[in-house]
């Protein structure tokens, strides 16, 4: 785990509905970061993300659409968030049904910039 | 004239969600302003579907503007919403006409005269059609068959799931499960068609979707939005055994992408209930 990434998982975990965020390496599914609500398995949401950010990144670029910025599940229950930041890294938020999802966007796209 | 048209664009700026495209549309091809009609028939049609007098406009515009296969898809989708549409009698029947076959010509223009017996100039029609004989004396020809019309639509428009959505060739994508094309169509930045190469791999990504939302106990995944530089893109399953893929540039606003997306799946649902 990297200390340096705590106070900005925090930040975003202390919006409203939020139940966890992680820094993910895309490459291989690894957790960086984490800090997490209880009940959410840290391991299964990083490898999960991962694997749909590599499989929409191929698809955004073989349909010439480029990177991706930001990823946006949205399920009957709750949200999965992506945002991929510079080199392998993406920051990760799993949200509840009743979030500001504006502005989690916003404040996923401003840390994504500020990971490396 | 030009005063309508200005009354009209007013009305439509006031209230866009109004019926009032229909008329504007219809005065701005009069007009032969056909890009600005077509722009209006295209924005109503986003908003009434299911309407068909908006589609018919679209296939009015489509006409003057001869792109006749697209026309005779939209007035095909106008009789499949109401049977007994005058207008789309009358356009089907100018289109066989002005596609050499008068015989289901005839068959349209004369259901269209049934309907309408005080239209002087369709009954002239009918007439000249029917080679000078009086109208009434013609016996209604034998209706086109279906499954020619079916496969003039299918050959006339890759994206006939989408007929009357904007888009509907180049930022809507119908796939099965295994990844194989059923409609729409996508174009890259530089105009390229990457339909193929997308279609590839959409089932594949709407299927993880759904398996990330499962897993992590999200519930029931309902869309997956990806936002691009440039474009952004909504995937959802219109069926549980079709994914869809809806493009827009990342110029709209990024809430627009979903309703876009839903109102393909719309119209995806219904074509898939019609062809199967």
């Amino acid at each position: 785990m990297s200390p340096a990434y705590a106070p900005l998982l925090e930040a975003l975990t202390r919006l409203r509905g939020i139940r966890g965020a992680m820094v993910v390496a895309a490459q291989d599914g690894l957790v960086v970061a984490e800090s997490l609500m209880g009940g959410v398995k840290g391991s299964a949401l990083a490898a999960m993300a991962a694997s749909l950010t590599g499989r929409a990144t191929e698809l955004s670029s073989r349909a010439g659409f480029g990177v991706p910025r930001f990823l946006h599940l949205q399920a009957t229950d709750g949200s999965l968030l992506v945002a991929p930041a510079s080199g392998d890294l993406v920051l990760v938020a799993v949200a509840g049904r009743d979030v500001p999802l504006g502005l989690l966007r916003l404040e996923m796209l401003r840390m994504a910039e500020r990971l490396s | 004239m030009t005063e309508d048209i200005r009354a009209l664009s007013a009305q439509y700026a006031a209230d866009p969600s109004s019926l009032v495209f229909l008329r504007l549309g219809e005065a701005l091809r009069q007009r032969g302003q056909l890009e600005a009609a077509l722009k209006v028939a295209l924005g109503g049609l986003a908003r009434y579907p299911h309407l068909p007098d908006a589609h018919d406009l679209y296939a009015r515009v489509l006409t003057d503007r001869h792109d006749f296969a697209t026309a005779f898809d939209a007035w095909d989708t106008v009789l499949r919403l109401m049977p007994h549409h005058i207008g789309a009698h009358k356009g089907i029947g100018f289109l066989y006409y002005h596609a050499g076959e008068p015989q289901h010509a005839l068959y349209h223009l004369r259901l269209a005269a049934e309907l309408d017996p005080e239209d002087s100039g369709l009954r002239t029609a009918v007439e000249r059609v029917a080679g000078g004989h009086e109208i009434w004396d013609t016996a209604l020809p034998e209706a086109p068959p279906p499954r020619e019309e079916e496969a003039r639509a299918a050959t006339v428009s890759g994206g006939e799931p989408f007929v009357g959505l904007e888009g509907a060739r180049d930022r809507l994508l119908l796939v099965d499960q295994n990844g194989l094309r059923l409609g729409g169509g996508l174009a890259g930045p530089d105009g390229r068609d990457v339909s193929e190469e997308a279609a590839a791999i959409l089932a594949g990504t709407t299927r993880e979707a759904s398996r990330a939302a499962r897993l992590l106990e999200l519930g029931e995944w309902t869309h997956l939005t990806l936002e691009g530089a440039e474009v952004g893109a909504c995937l959802l399953n219109p069926t549980t055994d079709t994914s869809l893929l809806a493009a827009m540039d990342a110029g709209f606003p990024a809430g627009q992408l979903s309703f876009f997306a839903e109102r393909a799946a719309k119209a995806a649902r219904a074509w898939l209930e019609r062809v199967r």
